[in-house]
């Protein structure tokens, strides 16, 4: 039996930067619990993206912050190890009218929260990109500040930062059952340990729905496999991240050299399969291969699948529980957890100690799903 | 023969030297250090290093080689241009 002050449930992106916070802003005795391996969840297997281009006003600012914290991320968290960040853009391809009319739209708002995104013609897309397919798009957008940042570097920069400020990590170590007296959360069992808690955080990523039901908090999220490929590397020929959502690709190559590539396979039910499958690499190479041609002369070398955690808004949860004194949540980002989670950390941190939040919360609010059934719902999604 | 000089990972240039250290900071299995090393993660997909990194684990922890899980296959086994995938689309029975 141990007591904590405040057991994290969950060590990818969102867990350690939640417990960084946390830390950083004084709390004592915190401990994070994995059931599995270092980054073995969604963080571990994204795209490695970081962009502000959305077209919903809270991610927009989520994003954005976040970028400018990533921006510094190496010297805030004195990590010795490379991040990987660099700032090339994203690239966005209209593919229909209706589409580069809601561009119109985005680029609008985005401005507005001091994103410098744009809108491109094809001649200027083509400027920045030379191999996309000139008639597979009819215009584009692009920020320059949206980017690539390393997802097992950048896991680790906080962790360790959060361990030098006192935080404990265990993985390999399932959480059971959730103890609760009425409304207030009282204990925690695990594989291996009991934990007697004041605060729990639910940052358990695909598994959040199962662990709120631990807890018989009722989250409405659910998780989908999304498969990504990995080309062999090659010399540096795209800055960007050219990405589509009509035509459902997202293709970035990395420091590294390699071609990181992905979509969204429709139908899939809902479940924890990260498995790979034939169809995905089917449609992937024949997407990838219209829009940008020359990449048909990379070789693949390995496919993966992740979860993408689903909130009814495509937009996270970041939140307190009207139900439950001393647990709270950060879930649902819907396959962008990575690139928000300087901000789900600092939100988290600040609502748990009950300051002041950076950002209006309320959006972001568990029981935001309750009041409001014609939510705003984010459309640029991969 | 210096650990610095020795080759696991040679898709990805990674030495005996990294992975000991890498051990040290206590990632102790294969997915740790393909996270942060990259190893397995070239074109072999981990043919070369998969059982050497076993072997140096189990002796770092102590443990018989068998008892060390094994690296995660997955597709494809041999590198093929992406051309190849979405132009063979016919129909085959």
């Amino acid at each position: 039996m141990k007591n904590v002050n405040c057991l994290i449930i969950g060590a990818g992106i969102s867990g350690v930067s939640i417990a960084y916070n946390l830390a950083s802003k004084g709390m004592k005795n915190i401990h994070v619990v994995d059931k599995s391996y270092f980054t073995s969840g969604a963080t571990g297997r994204c795209g490695a993206g970081v962009r502000q281009q959305w077209n919903t006003e809270t991610n927009c600012l989520l994003a954005k912050k976040s970028i400018d914290f990533f921006e510094h991320a190496k010297e805030i968290l004195q990590y010795p190890g490379n991040l990987e960040f660099k700032q090339e853009g994203y690239l966005i391809l209209a593919t229909s009218q209706q589409e580069h009319e809601q561009f119109i739209k985005n680029v609008d708002l985005q401005n507005s929260l001091d994103i410098p995104s744009s809108l491109l013609s094809k001649e200027q897309a083509l400027a920045i990109v030379p191999h996309l397919n000139p008639d597979s798009f009819v215009s584009a957008t692009f920020c320059p500040t949206d980017g690539h940042l390393n997802p097992f570097k950048m896991t680790e920069a906080y962790m360790l930062a959060a361990k030098r400020l006192g935080v404990t990590f265990s993985f390999f170590e399932e959480v059971k059952k959730i103890n609760r007296d009425n409304h207030k959360i009282v204990s925690v069992e695990t594989t291996k340990e009991l934990y007697i808690v004041d605060v729990v955080v639910n940052a358990a990523g695909g598994y959040s729905a199962e662990v709120g039901a631990l807890a018989g908090i009722d989250i409405p999220v659910y998780s989908e496999n999304h498969e990504i490929l990995a080309t062999e590397p090659v010399e540096r020929i795209q800055g960007p991240m050219v990405m589509s959502f009509s035509k459902n690709i997202y293709c970035q190559q990395v420091p590294h050299g390699a071609f990181l590539m992905g979509r969204t396979t429709p139908g899939q039910p809902h479940n924890h399969d990260v498995e790979s499958t034939w169809q995905f690499l089917d449609e992937m190479a024949k997407t990838a291969i219209h829009i940008l041609p020359l990449l048909g002369e990379l070789r693949v070398v390995r496919q993966w699948g992740g979860s993408y955690n689903m909130s009814p808004d495509r937009q996270p949860i970041i939140s307190a529980t009207e139900d439950l004194e001393g647990f709270y949540i950060a879930c649902g980002f819907s396959g962008h957890g990575f690139m928000f989670a300087p901000m789900t950390g600092l939100l988290l941190s600040e609502i748990i100690l009950k300051e002041n939040p950076t950002l209006p919360i309320a959006g972001l609010s568990l029981e935001r799903f309750k009041h409001i059934t014609d939510f705003e719902v984010e459309q640029s999604v991969v | 023969m210096n650990k610095k000089d020795i080759i696991i990972c040679r898709c990805e240039d990674v030495t005996l030297q990294q992975i000991h250290d890498y051990l040290d900071q206590g990632y102790t299995n294969f997915e740790d250090l393909k996270r942060l090393l990259r190893v397995g993660m070239g074109p072999c997909q981990a043919n070369t290093c998969g059982h050497l990194i076993q072997r140096e684990i189990a002796n770092y922890l102590n443990v018989r080689i068998e008892d060390v899980p094994v690296h995660k296959v997955r597709p494809m086994l041999l590198g093929v241009p992406l051309k190849s995938i979405a132009e063979d689309n016919d129909e085959e029975c």
